[in-house]
Parts: C-alpha cells; structure tokens; sequence
C-alpha cells in the first residue's frame, strides 16, 4: 500500500485548494440518459430542456474521479453523503463551469487497512457566472 | 402526474406520496453510464466480494437520485427542490425494494417564497434505512392566486 500512502499526501496538498475549472456543454440526450437512468419520467424533463436537480451529480463528475484516481489510485471509492444546493436548474445548451475542491480529508485504520474519509464541495456557474448550483459530497476512499 | 399541491395544502406531519423502485443490474450501468461513475463495486460481482460486499450495489447517489425524484413528484410543475441533503447509512443491492419516503417537519415563507422542510430516507425491504436526509422545496401558494382573482374582480366591478 506504499502508492497509495504516497498518493494520499498529494491529496492532502490538495486540500483547501480549488482543482482546475472545467466546461461542460449541457446537451438534451445528457438530461434524457439521466432521467431514464434514474426511471424518472416527469414530463418536465422529458423533452430535454430542464434538467431534474440531481441532474448536477453526473455534470463533471466522471473527470473529477479520474482526477481524484490519478492522484490517489483507490482500489473502491464509496459515498458517504451528498448535499445538493439548487438556485435554478441546468437547461439545455448551459455551459457549466464546475469547480472541485477537496475540504476535509482524514485517515482512519478500518477492516481492510488505511481508509480516508474526504469533503469535496463544487460549485456550477453558467456562462453569466451565475451560481446555478453547489454540491458537498463525503466519499471514503480505500 | 397528479394535480398541484399548493403551500396552504401541507401541515407538519404530512406523509410526503411514498416513491418504490426496484433498481436492477441493468439500471446500475444506465447509472453508469450516465454520470460516468464506473466503480466495478457496482456492476461485478466478483470484485465487490473481493471488498467485502455480498455482492454489487446500487450506487448511493442513484439512491440520493431517487429522492429527488421523491421530491420533485411531490412539489408538481409549479414546485421545486431547493436543496437536498442525504447520508448513505446501508447497502441497496439490485433487485431489492427501495421505498423512498418523506416526511413534513416544517413549512415557512422567506423573500416572498413559501418553503416545506421534509425529513427523507430510503428504506430496503427489512425497513431499514438506508439512506436518510433532508428536502427544502418550494411550493407555489394559493393565496397569491386568490389576491389575484380578488383584484381582477374588483377591477372588473
């Protein structure tokens, strides 16, 4: 477990520090795979122009763990909360810049060895820099 | 969907329209593939044993996924979710019962709007919680509906 150690002190210099800005075009297919992932089928997101709230989990999402494994190469990365913040929802054709950072990260010895517990926050601006929604999410990662 | 609800229709107590879903292997790839989170825990067996699971499980923010769809049912058009908070407390496996419920602890109007505060959890089929949190929504009132009218009336007297 030697990389991962080595991995967790470059989290930890992460922590506090904002991760690189990333743009995200909302298309109408992102907001229908979403919906039907999610067996939703209020007609309010049926024809792809609004997205349901939650809809900001899947926005950046899988960049931010690419990025989070290459720092930190996890075997099993598991939620251990998420609180979503909606001021208006993502509408087809946004550009959403979505921004990470890294709160909280502790360590703590469980069953199957190291385990480290981290608070990520994000933030999703438009492209009139409004703030369309935040996100905190816990993860444990080991 | 069912007919609006409306703030002056919710008192604290108020069961929130309880949600059932039965998410199988194949949502959990839908799942996948549409937030991009492709952690082998959630889609092979053999892996998520060699952690120390019984098997795959649904991925907890398909769950939290699932009580926004509570939610958002609940509010109707003219309603909304503001914020949604939600801790992942137990496994939900594939091919097992989710019942998402809700419950009213509390309604006030702040700048104009009218909010409900519900407490929401996820419960598998041995009734335990699985997943527990808090939904603010917003909820359209009738009050402004029947000033309106009022006004319109007397405008038209």
């Amino acid at each position: 477990m030697a990389e991962t150690l080595s991995g967790i002190e470059k989290l930890k210099g992460k922590v506090g520090v904002a991760w690189k800005p990333r743009e995200y075009l909302i298309e109408g297919e992102m907001i229908r795979r979403f919906a039907r992932a999610v067996g939703d089928t209020n007609p309010l997101w049926k024809d792809g122009n609004i997205a349901p709230p939650t809809f900001i989990l899947s926005v950046g999402f899988e960049q931010f763990v690419e990025d989070l494994m290459n720092l930190t190469p996890f075997n099993t990365v598991l939620m251990g909360s998420t609180e979503i913040e909606s001021y208006q929802p993502m509408k087809l054709g946004d550009v959403i810049t979505v921004v990470f950072k890294i709160s909280h990260l502790r360590e703590r010895k469980g069953q199957t060895g190291k385990m480290v517990f981290m608070t990520f926050d994000s933030t999703y601006k438009n492209k009139e820099q409004a703030l369309v929604a935040k996100c905190r999410q816990m993860v444990i990662g080991y | 969907m069912s007919e609006q609800r409306y703030y002056q229709d919710v008192r604290k107590g108020d069961e929130v329209t309880p949600l059932v879903k039965v998410p199988t292997t194949t949502q959990l790839v839908k799942w996948a593939g549409a937030v991009g989170d492709y952690m082998p825990i959630h889609y092979d067996q053999d892996y998520a044993r060699s952690r120390g699971l019984e098997g795959v499980i649904a991925h907890g923010q398909l769950i939290g996924a699932f009580l926004g769809q509570l939610m958002t049912d609940w509010v109707g058009e003219q309603g909304s979710l503001r914020k949604l908070s939600c801790s992942y407390k137990g496994m939900n496996y594939p091919g097992e019962v989710v019942t998402l419920r809700g419950k009213v602890t509390g309604k006030y109007i702040r700048g104009g709007e009218h909010f409900v505060e519900c407490s929401v959890w996820a419960e598998n089929p041995k009734g335990e919680k699985t997943a527990s949190g808090m939904a603010t929504v917003m909820l359209p009132s009738r009050v402004d509906k029947k000033r309106k009218g009022r006004i319109r009336r007397w405008a038209r007297d």
